[in-house]
């Protein structure tokens, strides 16, 4: 181990792991720094942090798209945007099947279902559709409603808040120096501020972003610390899965001890957060990194398919869950 | 039917040239008709996946 990894790993064992504050932006850096030999240890301190400040159980979610495609918007990595030539089609989920999704997520012990729509920000249209799907699911299935539509007025987080939506689901994607490299069509702080309102609202804020877009290292613990300043109640890692057609559709899948210095990382920052394994695992980590990922940091798993690509089988997760003895976070515990 | 397009990428036959698409294919629901190279609506749940080409019916999945 070397010297500096010693001290930074140390100094995280005070002040995270003993007294449960977050690192600060140049520690974070000196953990995404650290040399090959030194992730196991990253990892191990990482995971006692998560035992200590969340506890062993793992929160587990479906997440389904209401309004696949054709978003006005321009992130890079992203191919439901309509100004790429990206496959995807605009495509709108009737509520009989988001109450079967719901249903089939619920089965397999998920205290978690995510609503998530492909646009800016919500239109009555969609707006009408959430209101009859969540009022739906609700009579249906006891499960946790989350939802992702984009930015929102005042007016629509009311609407949530009043539909019995209990978390919000915005992604400030990356940090704020990198994001217009990104996104063009709106800012970080559009995003911000669509959470400050969601905060005082009294939902849950739900907040992550995707790693590996091509922001350097001090720019990836630039957005763990701004991360850590919002103090999201869940943080979403993604792993850049390049998508054909869109602009980061070339770009490299990032390298997987990267991926792993960065659960480290996230979870150094943010001891007290709900930390998701999202998109990208599967291709940037293959089947061991969820292991890896769960005894490294990662407290909550969305399992099955995503959005638009497919994921593990849900047995898959559950079964390594109950291998690693990780109870599976039970609704009555959430509500 | 013959299959003519490849699933994903949707250019024509199949051969080395898509062993990539192949291999991603494993973590993503077909885009492309493989009869008429026509855009799928692809709708992905947690549970499965269906693709639908309005002149060669639907396609499901996990
Ligand atoms: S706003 Fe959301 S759906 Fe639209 S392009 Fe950006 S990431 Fe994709
Ligand atoms: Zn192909
Ligand atoms: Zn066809």
């Amino acid at each position: 181990m070397s010297t500096s990894s010693v001290s930074v790993l140390d100094r995280a064992r005070t002040r995270v792991l003993a007294e449960g504050q977050g690192l600060d932006q140049a520690d974070i850096l000196e953990v995404l720094r650290l040399p090959d030999e030194d992730i196991p240890a990253a990892l191990q301190l990482a995971h006692e942090v998560r035992m200590r400040w969340c506890g062993p159980e793992v929160e587990v979610e479906g997440i389904v798209s209401l309004k696949t495609g054709g978003c006005p918007e321009d992130c890079h990595f992203c191919s439901q945007s309509g100004l790429f030539s990206s496959p995807v089609r605009s495509v709108w989920l009737d509520i009989p099947s988001l109450v079967k999704a719901a249903e089939q997520t619920a089965a397999t012990g998920a205290s978690e279902f995510c609503i998530v729509a492909a646009v800016r920000g919500p239109d009555a249209k969609l707006m009408q559709q959430m209101r009859d799907g969540v009022k739906a699911i609700k009579e249906a299935v006891d499960i946790n409603v989350a939802a992702s539509l984009g930015m929102l007025s005042q007016e629509q987080v009311d609407d949530l808040v009043d539909m019995g939506v209990h978390r919000y689901n915005h992604n400030l994607e990356t940090c704020r120096s990198y994001f217009p490299n990104v996104v063009t069509t709106h800012s970080w702080e559009e995003r911000w501020s669509t959470l400050k309102m969601v905060r005082d609202s009294g939902m849950e804020v739900c907040c992550g972003g995707i790693i590996g877009l091509g922001e350097t290292l001090e720019q990836r613990a630039e957005f763990a610390a701004q991360l850590a300043e919002l103090e999201p109640d869940e943080v979403p890692l993604n792993f850049l899965n390049p998508r054909p057609g869109t602009p980061l559709g070339d770009q490299p899948v990032m390298d997987p001890k990267d991926a792993l210095r960065a659960i480290a990382a996230f979870r150094l920052a943010l001891p007290r957060t709900i930390l998701r394994y999202a998109g990208g695992r599967e291709i940037t980590l293959g089947d061991l990194g969820t292991r890896e990922g769960l005894l490294g940091g990662i407290n909550a798993v969305i399992v099955g398919n995503y959005l638009t690509t497919l994921g593990r089988p849900a047995t898959s997760d559950l079964e390594l869950l109950a291998e690693l003895k990780m109870p599976v976070k039970a609704l009555s515990a959430t509500l | 039917m013959e299959t003519t397009y490849c699933d994903r990428c949707g250019e024509p036959g199949g051969g080395a040239a898509h062993d990539g698409c192949r291999a991603a294919r494993e973590l993503e629901p077909p885009r492309f008709c493989a009869h008429c190279r026509r855009r799928m609506k692809v709708q992905v749940v947690p549970a499965g996946w269906t693709a639908t080409c309005v002149e060669h019916g639907t396609l499901t999945g996990h």
